[in-house]
């Protein structure tokens, strides 16, 4: 006997006896033996050796049996991909078989099976079925679709399947149309440069009738593809939410809140004063709040969702208060949910019920949520004032339960409300001085001696009960210690007298004893400004301080408005974009809320122009990319590398900084960069000024050579003026203009040693500024500057440094710094320094971007005393990168019309009208950020008048 | 159901048909013929129209049930004032009539339902304009409508709870007695009530006297539960007797909040009353009926 029965034994066994079973004649008994393997199957039982046995059995007019096979091929068709071709031929026939269902069942099984070879097999019978007279096939077939694109994406675009798809959006059955639009949402949203979902009015008028007819689930494909849609005016928006508002009263609370994302996104293209918009922010309050009768996982669901869109629009939910009231026995995620829902609706109105449920809450078990409702408490203090008071007297009676967490608890928000209201309670701090004792977490003892810090000079005994923290110094938490060192350098300086003992016991403790650098390094600090400048010290210790703001953990706005285009997907409950959580090649489309259009509020949506003064640089060229890189890497490794090569990685992933509305901005060149704006990392405003000479040329070359994408004319260049006077430089005069040359711009610098002796060491530092000019290379002076001597310089800029709004807008703050001193300047540059190249607009763009410009957003002015004609005007703006686009006659004036675009990619579009008789032209601006205007037009009148 | 992880069909009508519920009949037939529990026809219901109605349905006995039943969310504070309450209704339906019948439904006071969400038969335009339900109902069980009522002075509190729960600061027992009766019920009786409050954990056991029904107090989950059963107005059910509390520690900060269950049949709380129920659309005469209950949903009185 050897031991090797054990092992063939049972491995021949179940499998063994599976075989013969499959093999066998009896109808019954194969079902039954497919039945048992499928079994097997689907607890992890390897059972692919019976691959061709199961196959075998493929071809059956019993159903059931069919089912149970197609089930197995799709567990296994991969692993045994040549086996799986002899099941080709079944599928094929099952194709044609007059029953839909089994049509239908062939053709959904064969897109599951992700073997390449089948796939091939597939396309003829797909393409029956996606024609096939029943609709039931047919629904299944546009499904199919998607599964063979994730497969094979090129086979499916060459085989025409996509435009099939696109037809079955008119499809009379309403599921069908469902299923088309969920398989081109999914194959869009893997490919988000595919345009596929180019709805127009006419399909979506399709959508919307089948919407009312479909499936549950086929109204949430339908609702989720409109919200992706971008009405062309608020008409139209309105129209659309008018025939989506039924779907609100829908039983399955996933349509329902589809639903309501689509009202919150085209609510945005709705103008406030609109009598309907009020309709439909009553509209869309009930349905939200019955989502919260549901079991406590769907509301939670429901909370999450509402906690963006009260963040959204808080007059949605303002009258619906007491739904979020929190019950004992709902689960803690549900609470503390709700708790939050509470506190952002909080306002005047309410603010007594809320507090006394407030208050209600903090005498409950639950620790965790009794702590956030007394955080709560002082939220609500600190968000609605007129409450403040209420709200610390309600604290003070917590305080007097004695309990422990819920007083610990109570300081740190009392200390949050002296910053928002100082001098206005302190005759609570006797009562919080009681508690002292009780204060065991490190969060609560902090607050408490910034409390005795801050107003020490109204508490007698603050230097006592400073002392009796510093007993035990070395055993607090660091937070408590920094807190601690400070209150007491700040008791010092009010009570100087007393206390000069205590205030040097703690610096030694910080300074000596400590091994915390931060703690030390406070030390010292206070230590030498208490030792040489005792009344600077007040002022630096005992500065005001700012307020702290009003509402904390609000979520950004860009992302707020990204979350509300996910509403009732995981990312809504997340509160994160799905970029963040889901893995994997898919392309993902940041979604953004469309622009406002309703005239009267484009300053206060977040996306549009305004905010692109302040927006972070947009690298207009690809040279100034190179450079920026070539600066980081001689920042970081030493040896300059070739910078072209390398610019594409600069660009940081799609961080969409300013939503959608920039993307218009942008206009074609977004594009260019995969349809995410590019993001360059903010570098540091000092050039090092260790770059040697080499890489300097180096630059220039880079700039000669790639520079060139425009007119090779340079735009007009302004004589040089004395920037900084000689008086007030300890003889250092700086004169300067700034120029822009194929497609680089610099500032031209004379330098004059006006003192006795000689100057070297030069370098040159720019403020941040409004458009992130900054300097590209290291000043450069070769020689030591002799004096009575000057030297010439063309230093180059790029735009790529960090963005500032200055007032005015072109102003710019310069530092030069020699062997002698640093000095101050500041200057005006010339904004067409910064038209680029290619700030040729295409008409069609044109004329729909003038149109889309608000008309408050246009200014007018004049331009006197000029005496070009319209030719002559045209070709000397194009010099400096105005481009003419078209030019009309009207009623004996020329019209010109002109784009430019700035650096930061700002589109600028100008209507001027020259009269051959008047020398005064008028030139209208449109700008979606209308406060360049007034700098376009010095420009222009600079450019014509020289 | 699911394709490509798209869900497809979840009606439970079209899921019987589909794979068909085992009934003792059907067993014995598919043992005889070797037939099976999966339908092997296409489920008509699943492309009409009316996706939520087979059809071909027969019976012999045609008859459709309507239930509407109220359940009332509230919260009561010490004092016995009410600090919200709500009414979350749903009417449930069992529809066996042959054929495609085509029912309305009309309601006797429309205008109390604040939001409503319907089975997706529902007609939404009639409702809007006419503030009539009209539809073709899925055959056997549904959900026709659930609603919610919340404004406050239509929400009507069947029963109050007068309580007097006091631990004592020194002494180590405390003193608990409470008593529940019938408010606004429009003359209807209150059953199956039950009153079940979880206790502070410094409660070490509590010696009560029921009026009437049985109570448990489980020491270790703290759990008081009181099963009253019916009140009977004329003498209100009450419990008394005292608690031991632990000794030593000094009393509980938080109250105990009391959880009420009841049940009265035949009273839909809000008011909201059926006018009618017509057929069209088919010739024969369906039975049909109309019940209303209202419940307690998470009814909680504070302390």
């Amino acid at each position: 006997m050897t031991d090797s029965k054990y092992f063939t034994t049972t491995k021949k066994g179940e499998i063994f006896e599976l075989k013969a079973e499959l093999n066998s004649d009896k109808k019954e008994k194969k079902k039954e033996a497919v039945k048992k393997v499928i079994a097997s199957m689907t607890v992890g039982k390897d059972v692919s050796a019976l691959f061709p046995d199961v196959v075998n059995c493929m071809q059956t007019d019993n159903l059931e049996l069919k089912k149970l096979v197609y089930l197995y091929l799709m567990n296994y068709a991969k692993s045994q991909p040549d086996m799986a071709i002899m099941a080709v031929n079944t599928f094929v026939k099952d194709c044609e078989d007059p029953n839909p269902l089994i049509r239908a069942l062939a053709v959904r099984t064969m897109g599951c099976i992700r073997v390449d070879k089948i796939t091939e097999y597939l396309c003829e019978p797909l393409r029956k079925c996606l024609k096939d007279e029943d609709p039931y096939v047919r629904k299944t077939a546009a499904v199919c679709v998607a599964k063979l694109h994730d497969i094979n994406a090129q086979l499916v675009e060459d085989q025409g399947f996509l435009d099939t798809l696109k037809d079955l959006i008119s499809d009379s059955n309403p599921m069908v149309v469902a299923n088309a639009v969920a398989a081109l949402s999914e194959i869009a949203e893997s490919h988000p440069s595919s345009n596929l979902l180019d709805l127009n009015p006419q399909s979506i008028n399709k959508l919307l009738t089948a919407l009312n007819e479909c499936t549950e689930w086929g109204q949430i494909f339908i609702l989720d593809c409109l919200a992706n849609y971008m009405p062309k005016d608020d008409r139209e928006a309105q129209s659309i939410c008018e025939r989506v508002t039924p779907r609100l009263s829908h039983a399955n609370s996933a349509v329902v809140l589809s639903a309501v994302k689509v009202l919150m996104k085209f609510m945005e293209m709705l103008s406030k004063d609109l009598d309907y918009y009020g309709t439909l922010l009553k509209k869309l309050a009930p349905p939200l709040v019955t989502l919260l009768s549901a079991e406590p996982e769907l509301q939670y669901v429901a909370l999450r969702n509402i906690n963006l869109i009260v963040q959204k629009r808080p007059e949605i939910l303002k009258h619906e208060m007491k739904v979020f009231f929190v019950k004992y026995n709902d689960p803690i995620y549900v609470k503390l949910e709700k708790l939050d829902i509470m506190i952002r609706l909080a306002s005047q109105a309410n603010i007594a019920q809320v507090l006394a449920e407030l208050k209600e809450y903090a005498t409950e078990v639950d620790v965790d949520f009794v702590r956030k409702a007394v955080r709560a408490i002082g939220r609500c203090a600190i968000k609605v004032e007129q409450s403040a008071e209420r709200c610390v007297s309600t604290l003070l009676d917590l305080i007097q339960t004695k309990v422990n967490y819920v007083v610990q608890e109570a300081i740190v928000v009392i200390k949050d409300i002296f910053r928002k209201y100082p001098n206005k309670y302190e005759s609570v701090i006797a009562t919080l001085c009681e508690n002292l004792d009780s204060l065991d977490e490190p969060e609560a003892r902090a607050a408490m001696i910034w409390i005795v810090g801050e107003y020490a000079e109204r508490i007698d005994n603050a230097d006592e009960l400073l002392e009796s923290f510093l007993e035990g110094f070395h055993d607090e938490s660091t937070q408590v210690q920094l807190q601690l060192l400070t209150a007491i350098v700040k008791l010092f300086l009010k009570k100087p007298t007393e206390t000069q003992e205590l205030v040097q016991q703690v610096l030694s403790l910080a300074t000596q004893d400590s091994d915390n650098p931060d703690l030390r390094d406070r030390g010292y600090i206070y230590w030498r400004l208490l030792s040489t400048d005792p009344v600077a010290a007040k002022e630096v210790v005992l500065a005001e301080k700012p307020l702290i703001s009003e509402e904390t953990d609000l979520i950004e706005p860009t992302l707020l408005d990204e979350l509300i285009c996910y509403i009732g997907t995981l990312a809504s409950v997340y509160h994160k974009p799905p970029s963040a959580f889901v893995e994997g090649s898919r392309g993902v489309v940041h979604k953004s809320l469309p622009p406002r259009t309703g005239s009267s509020e484009s300053a206060e949506s977040p996306d549009t122009a305004p905010s692109g003064v302040q927006a972070a640089e947009q690298p207009a060229v690809i040279p100034t990319q190179g450079d920026l890189l070539g600066d980081l890497l001689n920042l970081d490794l030493g040896p300059p590398v070739s910078g072209p090569p390398l610019a594409t990685s600069v660009q940081m992933g799609a961080v969409d900084l300013l939503g959608g509305g920039l993307d218009s901005l942008m206009g074609d060149e977004s594009e260019g960069m995969g349809g995410s704006n590019t993001f360059a990392p903010a570098p540091s405003t000092t050039v090092p000024t260790t770059l040697g000479a080499p890489l300097g040329s180096g630059l220039g070359d880079l700039f000669d050579l790639t520079g060139g994408v425009g007119t090779l004319s340079g735009s007009y260049v302004a004589p040089k003026t004395v920037w900084l006077p000689a008086m007030k430089a300890k003889g250092l005069e700086i004169s300067g203009t700034f120029s822009r040359q194929v497609g680089s711009i610099s500032m031209d610098l004379v330098l004059t040693n006006k003192a006795l002796q000689v100057m070297s060491d030069f370098a040159i530092q720019f403020n941040r500024n409004s458009f992130g000019l900054a300097p590209a290379a290291p000043l450069q002076v070769h020689a030591p500057l002799a004096p009575n001597q000057s030297v010439e310089i063309s230093l180059p800029l790029n735009t790529v440094g960090s963005v500032m709004k200055m007032d005015p807008l072109n102003n710019l703050q310069v530092a030069v710094k020699n062997n002698i001193d640093v000095f101050y300047f500041s200057t005006l540059y010339p904004l067409h320094i910064l038209f680029v190249e290619d700030g040729k607009m295409e008409r069609q763009m044109f004329l729909a971007t003038w149109k889309d410009i608000a008309n408050e957003n246009e200014a007018q002015f004049q331009i006197k005393d000029c005496s070009l004609n319209a030719d002559a005007v045209s070709s000397k703006l194009q010099g400096s990168n105005i481009f003419t686009i078209a030019k009309r006659n009207v009623e004996g004036q020329d019209m010109l019309y002109q784009s430019l675009k700035l650096t930061n990619g700002i589109w600028v579009l100008a209507e001027l009208r020259i009269q051959p008789s008047n020398p005064s032209f008028t030139l209208s601006l449109k700008c979606r950020a209308p406060e360049v205007s007034q700098y376009v037009y010095q420009a222009y009148e600079t450019i014509l008048k020289n | 159901m699911l394709d490509n992880g798209f869900p497809l069909a979840t009606e439970s009508n079209i899921l019987k048909e589909l794979i068909k519920p085992p009934t003792i009949l059907r067993t014995v037939v598919n043992t005889i013929t070797g037939s099976t529990n999966v339908g092997d026809q296409l489920p008509t219901g699943q492309l009409s129209v009316v996706p939520w109605r087979r059809t071909g349905v027969k019976y012999t006995n045609n008859e459709a049930y309507f239930d509407v039943i109220e359940e009332i969310d509230a919260i009561i504070d010490k004092s016995g004032s009410t600090i919200t309450a709500e009414i979350q209704g749903v009417i449930d339906a069992c529809v066996k009539l042959t054929g495609m019948p085509d029912l309305t439904l009309s309601f006797m006071n429309p205008r109390l339902l604040d939001d409503v969400s319907f089975h997706p038969c529902v007609r939404f335009k009639r409702w809007e304009s006419e503030r009539i339900l009209s539809f073709i109902p899925p055959d056997g069980n549904f959900r026709l409508l659930s609603y919610h009522v919340s404004a406050q002075n239509l929400v009507a509190i069947p029963v109050y709870v007068k309580h007097n729960i006091s631990f004592r600061d020194s002494s180590s027992l405390g003193r608990f007695e409470i008593t529940v009766g019938p408010k606004q019920t429009m003359g209807k009786t209150v059953e199956g009530v039950m009153v079940t409050s979880q206790m502070p954990k410094g409660v070490l056991n509590m010696t009560l006297t029921p009026s009437q029904g049985t109570h448990i107090f489980d020491p270790v989950t703290k759990l008081l539960s009181w099963d009253v059963g019916k009140i009977n107005p004329q003498k209100l059910p009450s419990l008394k007797g005292s608690m031991t509390l632990q000794a030593g520690t000094s009393k509980p900060d938080e109250n105990p909040t009391i959880n009420l269950q009841f049940k009265i049949q035949q009273l839909a709380i809000s008011g909201l009353k059926v006018n009618r129920l017509d057929m069209y659309g088919e010739k024969y005469k369906p039975f049909k009926g109309i019940k209303y209950m209202t419940k307690a949903g998470k009814f909680q009185v504070r302390t």
